[in-house]
């Protein structure tokens, strides 16, 4: 769990955190959104002290942030920072094997966390591990600032805008793996994105920022139906909320009884991928698989319509 | 046939060889140490086929120097030259100078001197073109210095007026050179010592950085031999009142002002380039370093040194470098080395022996920028790929 509690930062006259107080609980994801210069980074700096704030209190699992000296504490606070940060001078392995080494690993288990890590983002150990990251292309250094930021293995995890040099296919499985490592290892992961879409897709909850202030701290859902200011609803895009609600939710919680014709769509899928499935192919129910592959009932364009309109 | 065309640094070197070979005279003869001397042309210097030979040589080597040629071609070219002039000399040494005479002197003249200027050009321009890798250069090196060598060693050199001002002064050569050495590396050694760790503190202190950098340029003005005097004070009165210090060599004359002479001076390049080098480390690699939880000293040694490297390197390499030349100034205040010959030949207006202090110099400062330039350039790997890109 980590609380923050009426963190306040100012830089001179100017206050960048306004105020903040969140509690994010353990093992989730929040995701932080806001203009530019809303003080996104300045907030997560705050949690791994590499800021410290002017005022206010950050507690994890119940412990002040300040217990422990700063480097301590930063060892098990995984960070990947925005822009890579890679260390130019050392190998993509040796950056990735910086905090084990740090904390005093055996060599054996380092270097299975480095190809482990390695594979995970579809980068091949034997030909990337010796490479320096000059030799890397951006979204490869990005992937390698992400693995090194996992590499020990934190229970919390602070990401700022760690996909945003990827192409939409590689970032799509880079979500994913994402969410994947976090249900595997239960960490509770902060991230800061410039991506609605890449929002709604990894939150439990979303927490927009605007001039330092948090606006809005609620589950994708809730901010779609009631968003609490115009800023929130502008940023959300009042064009993309009927999708949005049906992205975040998936196909299994719209099945209805009854059977129609074609191809079955997983249960698993997105209620959105459905509809632009039931468009596409232009019929007005899809059958649904469930996870063994058997039918277990159907979706239709009149019951996803209903799912997707907003609050009378 | 490929059309030749006229290289333009060429055709320069090749008039210089010329005129050096043909109309500039090749050696002195002088009957003795300090009178002035004959000149001889490269006919006269050496015995009939010699001449020959030397000429023929430089001819072709002039022909590769003032066409467009392959880099490797005129590199050849050069060091042939180059070679034949260094034999040729010892020849010339040998056959002007009447059996058993051993007060005629033979030194190089000015033809000598424009042939090895105008191939030494040539090899320096061809080895530019080529772009050898660090290591290379460093062999290149030893190799010429191998090959003066042996020609030292077999005596081939032994008829020139350097070699017999050396023969005279064999004992007191050896001890100066490992004075000269001594206090030129000895300053440099302390002045890395101290330097870097107050580059490091001026990186991190702003407020010190510009008084600290200012205080050391205002050293880096004064005249190297007014420093050289306004420190025998000081350093007298240690010596007399300090108890311990006269017994450890602190003295007003001789080593100790120079040797603090020369770490002043090579305090402001070692620590600017320290400060210079730490301010170029990528903000998102400290960043990430104190992010990922380095303390400031894992930050310091793991991180910023490492790519402050070469920068500091070079820092070291220009007082490397510096202090080699510097150094021969220390003769005028007791400091002992090279310069001791220098001003001996200077007071006794004879110029062998002010050469023999002098040419040990200009060499040995020369070999040290050439490999510390190799080392600067093997310790930052992505320079290279860098110039290729
Ligand atoms: N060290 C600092 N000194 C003064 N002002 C700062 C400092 N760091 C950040 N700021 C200011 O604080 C504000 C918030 O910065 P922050 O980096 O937190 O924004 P952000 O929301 O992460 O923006 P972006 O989306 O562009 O990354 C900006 O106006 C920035 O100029
Ligand atoms: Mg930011």
């Amino acid at each position: 769990m980590i609380e923050i509690e009426n963190i306040t930062k100012r830089y001179g006259e100017s206050t960048v955190v306004d105020d903040v107080s969140l509690t994010i609980a353990p093992r989730t994801v929040t995701v932080v959104v806001g203009t530019s210069g809303s003080g996104k980074t300045t907030l997560l700096r705050m949690v791994n002290r590499l800021v410290e704030p002017t005022s206010g209190a950050i507690r994890l699992d119940g412990e002040d942030n300040r217990a422990l000296p700063g480097y301590e504490l930063r060892r098990r606070i995984g960070y990947a920072i925005q822009g890579h940060g890679l260390f130019p001078h050392r190998t993509v392995a040796e950056n990735i094997a910086t905090v084990p080494t740090l904390l005093g690993w055996a060599r054996a288990r380092i270097e299975a966390k480095v190809e482990e890590l390695l594979s995970l983002f579809q980068l091949d150990p034997a030909s990337f591990g010796p490479r320096f990251p000059h030799e890397l292309s951006g979204g490869q250094q990005q992937r390698v600032g992400v693995a090194r930021a996992l590499a020990a293995e934190p229970k919390v995890l602070l990401m700022d805008e760690p996909f945003g040099a990827l192409d939409p296919i590689i970032r799509a499985k880079a979500q994913d793996d994402l969410l994947a490592i976090q249900k595997h290892f239960q960490t509770t992961i902060i991230l800061v994105t410039h991506d609605m879409e890449e929002a709604f897709h990894l939150a439990d909850r979303i927490a927009v920022m605007d001039k330092g202030k948090v606006v809005q701290y609620a589950t994708p859902a809730e901010m779609l139906l009631k968003p609490a200011t115009p800023f929130v609803e502008s940023l959300i895009g009042a064009g993309e909320r009927p999708y949005r609600l049906l992205a975040i939710a998936p196909v299994s919680s719209a099945v209805e009884p009854g059977a129609a014709e074609g191809a079955p769509i997983s249960s698993a899928a997105s209620q959105r991928e459905a509809l632009a499935e039931l468009l596409w192919s232009g019929r007005d129910a899809l059958p649904v698989a469930g996870p063994d592959g058997a039918v277990i009932g159907k979706v239709s364009l009149e019951g996803l319509a209903k799912r997707a309109a907003g609050p009378a | 046939m490929r059309e030749l065309r006229l290289d333009k640094l060429g055709a320069i070197i090749a008039a210089l060889a010329l005129g050096g070979a043909f109309i500039a005279p090749f050696a002195t003869f002088r009957a003795n140490r300090i009178v002035a001397g004959e000149v001889k042309s490269v006919l006269d210097a050496l015995p009939a086929g010699w001449s020959a030979v030397l000429l023929g040589i430089v001819v072709c080597a002039v022909a590769v120097a003032a066409v467009r040629s392959p880099a490797v071609l005129r590199l050849v070219a050069a060091f042939v030259a180059l070679a034949t002039l260094a034999l040729g000399i010892g020849v010339a040494a040998t056959h002007l100078t009447p059996e058993g005479n051993t007060y005629a002197r033979v030194s190089p003249a000015s033809g000598f001197w424009i042939m090895l200027f105008a191939f030494g050009l040539l090899a320096a321009d061809a080895l530019t073109r080529l772009r050898p890798a660090p290591f290379v250069r460093v062999v290149v090196l030893v190799a010429v210095l191998g090959f003066i060598g042996i020609l030292l060693l077999s005596g081939s050199w032994d008829g020139l007026s350097i070699l017999k001002e050396y023969a005279s002064r064999v004992d007191t050569f050896w001890a100066e050179a490992r004075k000269h050495v001594t206090l030129a590396l000895g300053s440099l050694v302390a002045a890395t010592t101290v330097g870097i760790p107050l580059g490091v503190l001026c990186h991190r202190v702003t407020r010190l950085r510009d008084g600290l950098l200012g205080v050391l340029n205002a050293i880096q003005t004064i005249p190297s031999i007014a420093l050289f005097g306004i420190l025998i004070a000081p350093l007298g009165w240690i010596a007399v009142h300090v108890p311990g210090a006269a017994a450890v060599g602190i003295r007003g004359i001789g080593v100790a002002p120079a040797f603090v002479a020369l770490f002043l001076y090579s305090l402001l390049p070692v620590v600017a380039n320290t400060v210079v080098g730490l301010a170029g480390v990528p903000r998102d690699a400290n960043d990430a370093a104190r992010g990922i939880g380095m303390t400031d000293w894992q930050r310091l040694v793991g991180i910023e040194f490492p790519l402050a490297f070469p920068v500091i390197l070079t820092g070291i390499r220009i007082v490397l470098v510096q202090n080699i030349g510097l150094a021969t100034i220390a003769a005028l205040i007791g400091g002992g080395g090279f310069g001791v010959f220098v001003f001996q030949g200077v007071g006794q207006t004879a110029m062998d022996l002010v050469l023999l202090g002098a040419v040990p110099t200009v060499v040995l400062a020369f070999a040290a920028a050439i490999v510390l330039d190799a080392v600067i350039e093997m310790a930052s790997p992505n320079t290279r790929q860098a110039e290729a890109a």
